[in-house]
Formats: structure tokens, sequence, C-alpha cells
């Protein structure tokens, strides 16, 4: 009796092992999955970026054919969750290369100490502006900005005026309007946040406060997420089941509209309010993690993800703008998409230093 | 004598010790994969260096704010349960003592909310209930009204309708399930004494019921508990539980320490609660001769028996609708009928490296979901066999192991997801890039529910059928094969079916790990709701609608699983 208990123990443990190790570890995947041609061996990159990264499968076919490695990317939340977890893992890297840290998350990364400097000789061909940290651990890899968004045939149809500065958004007629994301858990909220401070300042007599506080006087509303402002209550984005015509989105909304829409449009059917002041600029950078275990292979990387071929491959799978100022646009972002000449300047530094400070204050008065 | 029954020779000790050791394999699992990363990511924010620094819970204790987001957060999960519960008790009743054409179907659907993204319910929510939803609009038809009557968005109404809309099932299941195995004719007994329905049902039923109903409340407790994407996107920012604020805190301003302390107090709450919980739970269990199915549901026969069956399922129908809108608008790209969105789902137009296919994330989210059940079902079969065994000498061990398996659960996703990262990054456990984790992580979640459901009817079982089993010569082996197994048998299918949906619906942990690059189909509908333009909208609804349909599909094959004639209980 005492055996057969014993016997029937051990199957239990047997096949809980057998269920606990259902999947390869991760070091035997690659090499099986990827059975090399050659006899020389394939080394990886491992590349950790956020969710919203993509690109063409061509591109890193063409990256892993050049230099016989092979592409691992990890993703991991959006950039505030990926930035967190390449620095609490500081001592035995999840990766090699990490993509798009944006601005807002760049002090942090730096004062964590994280990246190796990596002077890429394409560097040549991105604007110095972009370029914010002089000792070249991140390195700027495309940009985006975060402005309003209107539904320009809402705004034809009733006759009304479309905004056309920030101002405009407390004004009667705009009663109820505008939806905008929190911008304690959003990053386009967080954004149009820091437009806010860069464009009425942070003193004087009509503080960036004063703003919000006339803003929620007239009732604008605050969601979680740009997936529930633009798809929930933005009234083009939720085919009219949302009934706030003004949005907190991309400049690059209005092509990806076009882009991906059955209509032939000759205007983009929402317009971005690209004022000067009106828009905060997103830098995403690109940067080696310190204890890299393949330096050259990561190097190679980075200058891949410079070079033009890359840069002109990003618009339309992440709908941000190339560092790069050889790379060509797509058609619809020319014929389409606004860059605004003056974005707000809010310094990545103070960035860090005010995020608690400001989100307190703004949450403060927008929503208790 | 120990209630459970061993044959001559045998000694009580040894035979207790022998059905410890069964906790070992599951308590091994919890140690690994939950108190580890746990233990790691906590001392790492509350004694960064090695020195313990508890200066955080000064400020917590300091700020009024942090004390009420506590208070709310408890509250608001007790009244969704108390709701949810009210109202899933009339539909149990339907399910457990009739059948009825399309009972199963009825009851997968309605497990269907359970997988759904959040914000994909959320969206269904307004094309539903929103100002211009489909709701609204018939209620002004109705009335003739200009403005909408309802507006339901940000506010706690639309908190404690979305829990109770996600965990209506839950209820529903764990509850007309243990209920079909009680016999009638003690409530029959009841009445023929005198007594009339409501007391029959609150001196007799309910009584009996309250395991079931017990461990379904804990579950929704702990569930709405920690409610994040509900709370964030469908009451909006104005209201925080204590979940949001540790996200809050770990993600947007690497405050590790007050994070810490936050998940902290949130653990310590919650063990406080499921203690009291187990405790009750084990006072309120009474051993009855369970019935099959078979003997105890009927066909209703007269026209009464139809009306009210009609009247107590129309709500559980009523909750598919705002499915029901999802899939409409799916199907009607431009008003009318077509399988566009379908369609486009299998191009890949950008040939970008992360397009899936729909075949692709479905394979990856079954493959998930399975092993996700398989594990979950050996390892919560494991823990119930243990746990269940209530007169012993290690009985306060037992009931610490009985809420210290419904923890994860309890824990935040934000907090623990972390600690897999930094802890299980080198050998023997070097998974945290590894497919591997994803399964580890929905293991944990499952857990709870495979125990919740399988235990009650484990303890209902009265301990002179497992005597008198071994009395015949059985083995313990032979007793829990034959005795109780048959007898559990519905609860571990429903328990399977939790796990099964856990996993479906890519709960907390997962998103904020390192993922490589196995799309299931929650991240594809996420990747498509990521960017503007209306193909991306309605490829996000197809996809939503596809895991709907895969969802049933998956439940009514887990329902119709027969081991033998297991089943056949």
């Amino acid at each position: 009796m005492n055996k057969r208990w014993c016997v029937c123990v051990v199957c239990l443990v047997v096949l809980a092992a057998c269920v606990a190790e259902p999947m390869p570890a991760p070091s035997q995947m690659p090499a099986e999955v990827l059975q090399p041609t050659s006899v020389q061996t394939v080394r990886p990159v491992r590349v950790m970026t956020h969710d919203s990264f993509d690109i063409s499968e061509d591109m890193v076919a063409a990256f892993e054919e050049q230099f016989g490695a092979e592409v691992q990317i990890l993703q991991s939340g959006d950039a505030g969750v990926m930035v967190n977890q390449a620095i609490l893992s500081a001592d035995n890297p999840l990766a090699d290369v990490i993509f798009g840290i944006d601005n807002t998350l760049l002090s942090r990364v730096l004062d964590a100490g994280i990246l190796e400097s990596y002077p890429s000789p394409l560097l040549d061909e991105i604007p110095d502006q972009l370029e914010l940290d002089p000792q070249n651990r991140a390195l700027p890899v495309d940009f985006g900005d975060v402005c309003l968004n209107y539904d320009r045939i809402w705004f034809d149809e009733r006759g009304i005026a479309p905004p056309d500065e920030l101002e405009d958004l407390v004004a009667s007629d705009y009663n109820g309007l505008t939806v905008v994301q929190n911008a304690a858990t959003s990053s386009p909220g967080l954004a149009f946040l820091l437009v806010t401070i860069g464009y009425f300042g942070e003193s004087g007599e009509y503080s960036w406060l004063d703003y919000w506080r006339d803003l929620r006087a007239n009732d604008v509303l605050v969601v979680d997420g740009w997936e529930d402002a633009y798809w929930g209550q933005f009234t083009y984005g939720s085919g009219g089941a949302g009934d706030r015509p003004i949005v907190v989105s991309y400049a690059s909304s209005p092509p990806a509209e076009v882009l991906f829409s059955e209509e032939e449009f000759e205007e983009a059917p929402t317009q971005a309010v690209t004022a000067d002041g009106a828009c905060f600029r997103q830098i995403e950078f690109v940067g080696i993690l310190k204890g890299a275990q393949n330096r050259d292979l990561a190097e190679a990387w980075v200058d891949f993800t410079l070079s033009k071929p890359f840069q002109e491959d990003i618009p339309l799978h992440m709908f941000v703008f190339p560092a790069n100022e050889t790379a060509d646009l797509p058609k619809v972002f020319v014929d389409f998409a606004q860059i605004p000449e003056h974005p707000v300047d809010v310094g990545y530094a103070s960035i860090e230093a005010n995020r608690e400070v400001w989100l307190t204050a703004w949450t403060d008065t927008v929503l208790r | 004598m120990s209630r459970w029954a061993h044959p001559a020779g045998f000694k009580n000790r040894s035979w207790e010790l022998a059905l410890l050791a069964l906790a070992v394999i599951p308590s091994l699992f919890l140690l690994a994969f939950y108190f580890y990363p746990l233990g790691s990511i906590l001392s790492l924010s509350l004694a960064p260096g090695g020195q313990l620094s508890l200066k955080s819970i000064a400020t917590l204790y300091g700020t009024p704010y942090y004390l009420k987001t506590l208070w709310f957060t408890t509250w608001q999960a007790a009244l969704s349960t108390f709701l949810t519960v009210v109202l899933a008790l009339p539909g149990a009743y339907a399910m457990a003592r009739y059948t009825f054409p399309g009972k199963m179907l009825l009851q997968a659907v309605s497990t269907v909310p359970f997988v759904l993204p959040t914000i994909v319910v959320a969206l269904a929510f307004v094309a539903f209930l929103g100002p211009r939803g489909w709701l609204n609009l018939a209620l002004m038809r109705l009335m003739a009204l200009d403005e909408p009557p309802l507006d339901l968005r940000y506010t706690l109404g639309a908190i404690l309708v979305a829990h109770v809309f996600y965990n209506y099932s839950l209820v529903l299941r764990l509850v007309s399930t243990f209920w079909s195995h009680i016999d009638p004719q003690l409530t029959d007994a009841a009445r023929m004494l005198g007594a009339n329905r409501w007391r029959a049902f609150r001196e007799v039923t309910l009584p009996l019921l309250l395991p079931a109903i017990g461990a379904s409340a804990a579950l929704v407790f702990v569930f709405c508990f920690t409610s994040f994407g509900v709370v964030l996107i469908l009451g909006g920012p104005r209201f925080a539980t204590l979940e949001v604020e540790i996200f809050r805190q770990t993600v947007q301003f690497l405050n590790l320490p007050l994070a810490g302390v936050l998940s902290l107090v949130q653990i310590v709450l919650m063990l406080a609660m499921l203690t009291i919980y187990v405790r009750l739970q084990g006072r309120i269990s009474i051993p009855i001769l369970l019935r099959s199915q078979g003997v105890t549901q009927k066909r209703p026969q007269t026209t009464r028996e139809w009306l009210f069956l009609a009247l107590v399922v129309a709500p559980i129908a009523a909750t598919v609708l705002p499915l029901y809108v999802l899939l409409e608008s799916s199907l009607t790209p431009d008003g009318s009928l077509s399988f566009k969105f379908y369609g486009d789902l299998f191009r890949n137009t950008r040939g970008s490296v992360f397009y899936v296919a729909p075949i692709e994330a479905m394979r990856n989210s079954l493959g998930f979901a399975l092993a996700t059940m398989f594990l979950s079902v050996v390892l919560g079969l494991m823990i119930s066999a243990v746990l269940a065994n209530r007169d012993t000498q290690f009985k306060p061990l037992l009931r610490l192991l009985d809420s210290i398996f419904m923890l994860p659960l309890g824990t935040s996703a934000v907090t623990l997801g972390l600690g897999f990262i930094i802890a299980l990054d080198h050998p023997p456990l070097n998974l945290r890039t590894s497919p591997a984790i994803i399964v580890v992580a929905h293991t944990l979640v499952s857990l709870p529910f495979v125990v919740r459901s399988v235990l009650p009817a484990l303890q209902s079982i009265q301990p002179q059928l497992r005597q008198a089993a071994a009395l015949l010569g059985a083995s313990p082996w032979q007793v829990w094969r034959e005795v109780d197994l048959p007898i559990v048998a519905r609860a571990v299918v429903v328990g399977a079916v939790f796990a099964f949906t856990v996993s479906m619906g890519e709960f907390g942990a997962t998103s904020l790990i390192s993922r490589p690059d196995l799309p299931t189909m929650p991240i594809a509908i996420y990747r498509f709701l990521s960017r503007p333009g209306m193909t991306n909208y309605g490829q996000a609804l197809a996809m939503s609608s596809l895991l709907m349909g895969v969802c049933t599909v998956g439940f009514i094959l887990i329902e119709r699983f027969r081991i033998g004639e297991i089943g056949e209980f």
C-alpha cells in the first residue's frame, strides 16, 4: 500500500516536471528555429523596445543576412515600463540594444548610467537639435509631434471654425468639444501637459495651471489613454459614437487616417494643429546597454537603424518621422503630414526633475 | 478518527504526512515563481543597499490621499462583489435545476467578457451604452427624447457595471455547478413540512450553497480589489485603486520605495481578508450526499416554469448584447454586411515584421491557454486534495496554504512583473525572456480559480463515502479516483474553463514582462488599436470577434471533455 502511494507521488512529480518545461529554454530556441545554412554560427543581437515598435520584415532579414546575426526583439509594454525594466536589470541586462527611449524618460536613463557611449558615424546625417546627449549614449532615431487633432468634417458640417491655437479650446464655442488623456498614465497625455507648460509657462499672469482650470471649466474630458480617447470619444475615430471632435494625438495621425482608409481623400479627414508652441516633440533614442554581449553587433544594429533604408521604413510602420535628414518621406506623409516648425521647448532634464510636481499639480487641478 | 479513511494498519500520522507531501510541488511552484520574485523586488524597493528603510510608510500614512485610495479600493470591491453575487444567484438557480436548449452555448457566451481586453469592452460599452450608443438611441426613440437619458461614462456606475459584466459568469458557473449536485428532495422535504419557498431556500438551500457562494465571492472580491484596467478606462482618471497608484508610482516616477510599500499593504490586506475567508469557509462547509446532475436537473414543464426561466435567463442574454454590438460593427464596415475586415487580417499589407496572421495568433493563444490550463488543473488538484483534509493536526498550516495560494491573484501585476525580470535571470530559473514565463504567470493567476472551484465540492463529500470505499479494500488512490474525482469532475471542468479563460485574456503581469515575439490574440488587438485609421479599428474588432468565437468554441469543448465515465456525473 505504502509503495503504491509513493509511486503515485513520483508519477505526479514527473508529470509536473514535464509540464513545467513545456517550452524550450530561451538559449536553445534560436539555434533550433533558425537552422543556419552555413557552418558559421549565427550570433544574436537582442533588442528591447516598447509595444509600438514595428518595422519591415525585409529590413530585419537584410540585417541578419549582412551580419550573420539573429535579431531578437523583446517588447515590454510602453516606453516607461521598458525603461524601468532596463534600469532594474542593469546588472544582467535583458538585451544588447534599447530602442525607443523618449525625451521625457531620457534623463532617468542617463542618470541610471545604463548606456554605453557610441558616437555612430551616421550622427552626421542627424540634425543637431535632435542630439540631446552630448556624450552620445542615447542616439536620436526618430521623432513625432504630439498635438491637437480635430475632425475636419465635423467642423465643416457645422460651419464652426476649427481650432488653430491652444487658446481656442477655452472659448465658450468649444465647450465640451475636447478630449485629452490622463497625463499620469498616458504618454501623449504627458506630452500635452508639457505643451501647456512650455506655452503658458509655470508662472506669470496666466500659467499653465490657469489654462487647465479654464479647460476644466470648459468641460474638457480626461480619459485614461490614447486608445480610449481616439476610438471611444473622438467623433471621427469612433465613427460617431463619441462626441468630442478635438483630441490629443499626433501630427502623423492625419496621414495614417488617409492610409488606413478605404476612401480616397483630397484633404485628410482629420487635421493637426501645428501652430507655434502647440506641439511637443517626442524624440526617440536608441542606445547600447552596458554589458551588451556582442558589442560589434550592437553597434552594427544602431548604425543600421540610423541608416537611410531603415529610416525611410520608419514612417509607415511607426508613424513617426525619421531622424536622418537624408531619408525621404513616403508620399502619404508628404501630402498629408505637417511637421510643426516650432514645437515647445521643455528641456529633458527639467521633465524628469519636475515630473512628480507637475503631475501632482495637474492631477489636483484637473481631476480632483 | 481522521476524516480521511485509511486502511487498517496504515498509521494516521504517516498518512497525513504523505498527503502533505502532495502539497510540496505546488508549494515549490509558488515559492519559485511568486515568493522569490516578489521577495526580490520588495527587498530591492524597501531595502536598497541592504538597509531596510520604511520611510515611505510614513509618507503613506501622512497623506490622506492614500488612505482614501485604500478605502475606495476596498469598498468598490465589496460593492461589486455583492452586486455580482446577488445578480447571479437567480441565473445560477436556473442553470442548476433546468436543462433547456442552448444552455451550454449561453453559459459559454456569458464567460466571453472575461477574455476581452478592457479597452475592447470599453469600446463596446461606448457603442452600446454611450450617449450615441445603441441603448440610448433606442430609449430616445421609444420615449421621444431629444437628449440621451443614460450617461454612465466615467462614473462609479460604469465601474460597477463593468465588474458585474466581467465577473457574472464566475459566480454563475461556480454556484450553479455546486447547486446542481444538491439533492432537490431536500427542499421538497422542507416544503412538505410547511416551509414556504423563501424559507426553504433560506434555511435549507442557502446554508448548503454557502461554500460555493463564498468561494466565488472571494474570487470576485480579489479580482475587483486589484482591478486596474476597468477602473482606469471605464471609471476614468478620477478614480484610483491601490493597483493604479502602484502602477503610477512604479512606471511614472520609478519611486520603488513607495510602490513597494503600497504593494506590501495590498498583499497584507489581501492576506488578512483571505485568512478571514478561509476560516469562515471551514465553518460553513457541510458534508452532504451530492447527487448527479442527471437526477437534479429537468426540463421545465409547466408554462410557469418556462416563464420563470425566460425571466431569469434574459439578463444573462442581456450581458451578451454589448458583445453583439462588437460583432456587428466588425461585419458592417460601411453599413452593409461584408467580411472585408476579416479578409484584411490575412494580409500583411505593409510587410511588417510584427504582422500576425490570425491563425498564428490563435495558435499562440491556444498554446499558452492549454498549457496554463493543464498546469493549473494538475497543481490545483494537488492543492485541493491537501486542503480538503481538514481534521488534521496540520490544520493551521493548511489554512495558511489555502490563503497563500490565492495571493498571486491579489498581488500587483506591475510589482510581480518587475520581480520576474530581476529574479528569474539566472539558471536554473533563467526564464525572464522565455515563453515559459507567460505560462507560469498565467498559471499563478489561474490556480485560485481551480482551487476555489474544486475545494467546495471536495469538502462537501461525506467522509462515510470514503470510509465505506476503504472498508471495501480500496487504496487511497482508488478512493480518490472512485469517490472524490467523479464528484468533483464538474467542478474541475469549471476550474479548467477559467484557467483557459485567464490565459486567453492575457491577464495583468504578462503585458508587463518582456516578451519574445509570440503574439497572442489580445496582443494583436492592441497592435491594431495602437494606430489611427478606420481599417485598423475594423481589424481590431474583427480580431476581437475571432477571439470571442475561439473562446466560445473552447469553452464548449472543455465542457464536453470527458475522462471515461467521470464526466457523466
